[in-house]
């Protein structure tokens, strides 16, 4: 059952081959059995899993479900889910139990997808390997002494060995699609204010956007279908008619205009990541589109730009953790600065420290004008580029990650480098733009993505270029040994 | 860019953490080498460049000031770390 796309488990569900019990039980005991190796999962919600089986059950025996009725997935734990901790991979909140869902986590759960768990991830998705979790790391399926990429970590690792059908995962840097490039899944970043941030516990409220972590691209778009949409309780969230993602997944590629941009072939790049990249586009070449070299000129500016912007961001963020409405709270505090300064220091681990004290210092009197404004001015130039390039060219493309999955611990004693992980995927949070990673040719057995950037609100366009490439190719369809 | 201890020590205060000895000569390290990567940005010249305060030039959107939340203060409560006749509690802070 597990090797089965959503569309072909909806298909079987419908007609009764199985049922939505089964199919949970099913990946329930997969988890049970694999997770231990991955640790991509941080709670599992055996019960309320097999009971939204049973009511997606009754509704397919009605006839009344949609295309993910009955559909396990798994939220990753950024996502506010009532009555379920929410631990946003953090001992600040490995005791909160959310008293209420997400905006995502209602939709899905109105189109009748099964929550299996919350999935691991980056300590308040801060991180490029899932390595600041507080509770370990997850593990690469394709190699487990190497990180799955992160934050949305565990949720790639959970989709790439089949613990579930496909997983929610956040983008502020590259989140969603550089973890999708490391375990070989299809992820999708939409324009921002398409998905409702509602419930989603805020890093950098600009650039945060949640999406959709899946096998395929065909499946992606079921549920960014279910995913996208107007929340007036986001206020950034943008109120504009949703398309039939899957309508348009079969249209002809033919005089496709693909950008390749410059900076993103350059010095740093895997040799290997390289060639997997080229052999993916002269695969789009096949199939009628057409190619030329463009350039963003200031995308080097952009990792630089997104470390004042994201910290400064955070550190406002997380001023609401102060030890008094909900959380870790210390014990015995002498006195209120006690209370707030012991619940902080013993509830966030040091990267979340680090980003907290770059973005007070940023924002601190006398610094604002040298870096946030002069950041925000960057950012300006940033999306700039991809307005000039596209009035060119349809899509750009290029690699998601400069490398395959690194060892485990190969990047944890040097913030900096591991910062650069997020090299190509930047730009498109701070231009807000939709972005997506799919599979493409493995490197010494590990997997690659192919990044694709659009134009604002064309997810139906990147959902299927990459439902084509998929359709003539078979990288997608890999599965790490011992999890087939 | 290059922070000293003393920097450091009151961006912790600033940001409610408590730092000892030993991690404020980590954090002086580290803060200096990610704001060293922040200085790249002054390679570019942006006088005369609008700031973006939103990805997509939206403006801020106003909803109608009117109640439509239901008193949940029970259930907000229930998971606070302490309090009492529904209210939270903080060591005294006024005398």
């Amino acid at each position: 059952m597990h090797t089965q796309t959503i569309t072909e488990l909806a298909a079987a569900l419908r007609v009764g081959t199985f049922s939505s019990v089964e199919l949970t039980h099913h990946y329930l005991e997969r988890i049970e059995r694999l997770d231990p190796r991955l640790n991509a999962f941080i709670t599992v919600v055996a019960d309320t899993a097999l009971e939204a089986a049973e009511q997606a059950d009754a509704r397919l025996r009605r006839n009344t479900g949609g295309p993910l009725t009955g559909i396990p997935i798994a939220h990753k734990d950024i996502f506010c889910t009532r009555g379920i901790r929410t631990s946003c991979g953090s001992r600040m909140l490995d005791n909160f139990v959310a008293p209420y869902d997400a905006g995502l986590v209602e939709r899905l759960q109105a189109a009748g997808a099964v929550v299996l768990g919350k999935t691991n991830m980056d300590e308040f998705a801060m991180g490029s390997s899932n390595e600041t979790s507080f509770y370990g790391p997850a593990h690469n399926p394709w190699a487990l002494n190497s990180v799955p990429g992160g934050s949305s970590g565990g949720s790639a690792a959970a989709v790439a060995a089949r613990l579930c059908a496909a997983a929610t995962g956040t983008d502020t840097g590259g989140s969603i699609r550089q973890p999708a490039a490391m375990c070989g899944i299809t992820g999708i970043k939409p324009t921002y204010g398409r998905v409702s941030r509602y419930g989603m516990i805020a890093f950098a409220s600009s650039l945060d956007q949640g999406g959709p972590m899946t096998r395929s691209a065909a499946d992606a778009a079921l549920l960014l279908q279910a995913m996208a949409g107007f929340d007036p309780r986001d206020s950034t969230c943008v109120d504009r008619a949703v398309p039939d993602y899957t309508a348009s997944l079969g249209e002809d590629l033919h005089g496709l205009r693909i950008g390749l941009p410059k900076e993103y072939f350059g010095a740093g790049l895997d040799p290997g990541v390289a060639r997997s990249v080229e052999q993916a586009i002269a695969e789009l070449e096949g199939l009628g589109a057409v190619v030329r070299e463009i350039s963003l000129p200031n995308s080097p500016l952009s990792v630089p730009t997104y470390y004042v912007v994201a910290p400064a961001e955070c550190s406002s963020n997380l001023a609401r953790y102060d030890g008094v409405r909900f959380g870790h709270r210390c014990t015995e505090p002498q006195d209120l600065e006690d209370l707030y300064k012991r619940s902080r220091t013993e509830g966030f681990g040091a990267e979340v420290k680090r980003r907290i004290m770059i973005g007070t210092y940023v924002l601190s009197a006398g610094y604002y004008d040298a870096y946030y404004l002069k950041a925000q001015r960057l950012r300006h130039l940033i999306s700039e580029d991809f307005r000039r390039a596209f009035a060119e060219v349809e899509v750009i493309m290029g690699p998601t990650a400069p490398t395959p999955a690194f060892e485990l611990g190969a990047k944890t004693g040097d913030p900096v480098s591991m910062y650069l992980s997020d090299i190509y995927t930047i730009a498109a949070n701070l231009a807000g733009l939709p972005a997506m990673s799919i599979p493409v040719a493995p490197v010494e057995g590990k997997p690659v993505g192919l990044q694709i950037v659009s134009d604002y609100f064309t997810e139906a366009r990147l959902l299927n270029i990459a439902h084509r490439l998929q359709q003539a190719t078979d990288w997608h369809l890999a599965t790490p040994e011992g999890f087939a | 860019m290059s922070l000293d201890r003393s920097d450091v020590e009151k961006i912790a205060h600033l940001a409610r953490l408590a730092v000892n000895a030993e991690e404020v000569t980590a954090y002086t390290r580290d803060l200096s080498e990610i704001l060293d990567l922040v200085a790249q940005m002054n390679n570019l010249d942006t006088g005369g460049v609008e700031p973006m305060a939103h990805p997509l030039h939206m403006a801020q959107r106003l909803r109608a000031d009117d109640v439509t939340e239901t008193d949940q203060r029970e259930l907000f409560q229930s998971i606070a770390p302490l309090t009492e006749r529904g209210l939270y509690l903080v060591p005294k802070v006024i005398d």
